[in-house]
């Protein structure tokens, strides 16, 4: 009888994105994990490839009037109106906690007017401790009428350029899907030196409550997010992976590890986990676990072999 | 705090449209505190995406099936069927998967309970209560006014009775115990117990009156807050409340799932207050329950 050999099979998850290195492509989506610590007790933060956190402003913000969130088929609505604790309240309050772990941390930011996102970029730069910024551009400028940033190529160039002059460190832009071209904010803000782009960031949606006929949201308009959106997510990765040089993290509706493959076939080099979250704490460990398992099952030993290996 | 992945136990119709589930629940007759709240999820699915919380009605322990096994530990959450989500789970069995997160929040001020109490439950309201109940030292000091639209919204008051508790049940529409509103009742039971700490949970509107009734008093008032919530662990900041003191421009908000759900009544803004029931034009009672 032959003698089977026992081979320890691995499977290398790690994968790099701007100079950051990710122990697995898996990290939360910012505004889905807080500062990290509201997840601690479910999920060992040591075994993400990265924590994002809520996305802060220059000041804190308080947020919108409630009800803030509601449930959609596959998916949910929220306008939370990005509250968060401020960019100084973090740096003393809550990235002592980040920096207990052995994971990049990159924080996730907004402004609300060009200077505002300088500022809050220069402010974060000279932090230890932050491997990277992502800079959301999914707001609208008050100085400017309240067009959204990221809607608008010319002010997304203009915005990213400004920023990228006041950190060296890897700067992710978070794109909005909610442009006629994606392709058209990709480019301008690869242009304007952004080191890699993220996508998607919610969909803008609406339900109403027809027994009272008032909008389930307070605010009349939220963000679409959830499973029901994986489809149009994967899409624009796929169109952005193509005209950009820079990495990709997709975005949008991911629950498990067939989900994140998705993504990283069509050319992502990493992904964000969002709504799942709320859904199960441990997700983000179920699908790194489950992704491990994929590639041995299909005898990929490297995951990066994965990435962009759609077949057309 | 834990995500459990556990099983139903039972599943029962308690008043028309009302049920009753005991879940396997882990270390919950340790941990879990009086008003704290689970989030539930009913199955591996798309629909309903979400969990859901519920207040707890109790944690206890039941016989194991054998008896070499150590007794098993349950909770109880009673749920009224609103909607798409409750009605899936009223058709769960014994042995059924679910999972529980929790127990969440914060609970009741147990300091509060060491003189008169009066603890007022509008509909489904009353579940986050009997814990309370369960704990206070000297029940005899200790009153329940249990209220809602008709008798079918009336439940677990024998439950309430046998801890040793004073019962005052009130519909709206008389069809048991007195006709009116349970804070007709509160008003009166004030005026017997000037004394008593008041603890409430219900309707937005029955909170919205039970703290006028007690702020003209100067009586000390806990409520437990109810919002639609995503996470329950303080991550989404979808259900928050308005905190004392909150204006448009200076604006303050409170998490119902982490500072929450029970406040003190007075680090909570009331003049304009606005919840997702209101909003939504809620079901009556929905705070042990959503839809």
């Amino acid at each position: 009888m032959k003698r089977r050999e026992k081979v320890e099979k691995t499977v290398n998850l790690q994968v790099d994105i701007a100079g950051i290195t990710l122990k697995n492509p898996i990290m939360p989506a910012s505004g889905t994990f807080g500062y990290g610590e509201e997840y601690a007790p479910y999920l060992d933060l040591n075994s993400l490839g990265a924590i994002v956190t809520k996305g802060l402003s220059l000041n804190p913000k308080a947020g919108n009037n409630t009800p803030r969130v509601c449930e959609t088929v596959g998916g949910m609505l929220n306008a939370i109106g990005l509250q968060n604790v401020g960019v100084e309240q973090f740096i003393h309050h809550k990235m002592p906690f980040l920096k207990q772990f052995d994971t990049p941390v990159i924080v996730n930011f907004f402004g609300n007017t060009q200077e505002e996102y300088g500022e809050v970029a220069a402010r974060l730069d000279e932090l230890p401790g932050v491997a990277g910024l992502e800079m959301n551009i999914s707001c609208p400028n008050v100085k400017h009428g309240g067009i959204v940033f990221g809607t608008d190529p010319k002010a997304a160039f203009a915005t990213v350029a400004a920023v990228r002059k006041k950190t060296s460190k890897p700067l992710i832009v978070k794109l909005t899907p909610n442009v006629t071209d994606i392709q058209v904010t990709a480019r301008a803000v690869e242009d304007a030196g952004a080191d890699a782009i993220s996508l998607i960031n919610t969909l803008t949606g609406m339900a109403v409550d027809v027994k009272t006929r008032q909008p389930r949201l307070a605010n009349t308009i939220g963000g679409l997010s959830g499973p029901a959106i994986r489809p149009i997510a994967v899409r624009l990765v796929h169109q952005v992976v193509q005209v950009v040089k820079v990495p990709v993290i997709g975005i949008g509706g991911i629950s498990r590890a067939m989900d994140a493959l998705e993504f990283l076939i069509v050319g992502a080099t990493a992904v964000q986990v969002g709504t799942a979250n709320f859904v199960d704490p441990n997700a983000m460990a179920t699908i790194i676990a489950e992704l491990k398992t994929f590639c041995l099952e299909e005898g990929i030993a490297d995951i990066n072999d994965l990435i962009g290996s759609l077949k057309v | 705090m834990k995500n459990h992945k556990t099983i139903v136990l039972s599943n029962q119709e308690v008043s028309p449209g009302y049920f009753r589930m005991r879940i396997l629940a882990p270390d919950y007759t340790r941990l879990a505190r009086p008003g704290q709240f689970v989030m539930f999820r009913v199955q591996r699915a798309l629909l309903p995406l979400l969990r859901r919380p519920f207040g707890i009605f109790r944690a206890g322990f039941m016989p194991a099936d054998c008896d070499t096994m150590p007794p098993k530990e349950f909770i109880e959450i009673i749920y009224k069927v609103v909607g798409s989500g409750t009605e899936i789970m009223q058709g769960l069995h014994y042995g059924d998967p679910v999972e529980l997160l929790g127990p969440l929040g914060s609970g009741f001020d147990l300091n509060l309970t060491s003189g008169d109490s009066i603890l007022v439950g509008g509909g489904i309201g009353l579940v986050p209560l009997y814990m309370l109940a369960e704990s206070i030292a000297e029940p005899s000091r200790a009153e329940v006014l249990i209220g809602g639209r008709c008798r079918d919204d009336i439940i677990t008051v024998t439950e309430f009775e046998r801890l040793g508790v004073r019962t005052f049940v009130s519909t709206e529409d008389g069809s048991l115990g007195d006709r009116g509103l349970v804070t007709k009742v509160l008003e009166q039971r004030m005026e017997q117990k000037p004394q008593a700490k008041v603890f409430a949970c219900g309707p937005m509107p029955m909170i919205r009156a039970v703290e006028k009734i007690c702020r003209d008093k100067g009586v000390h008032l806990q409520v437990s807050m109810e919002e639609l919530m995503a996470c329950g662990v303080g991550a989404c900041l979808g259900c928050v409340v308005k905190g004392e003191g909150h204006t448009t421009e200076k604006p303050s908000y409170l998490c119902t799932c982490t500072v929450g759900p029970v406040f003190n009544a007075s680090d909570l803004a009331w003049d304009d207050h606005q919840s997702a029931s209101d909003v939504a034009g809620g079901d009556g009672c929905e705070c042990g329950a959503k839809p």
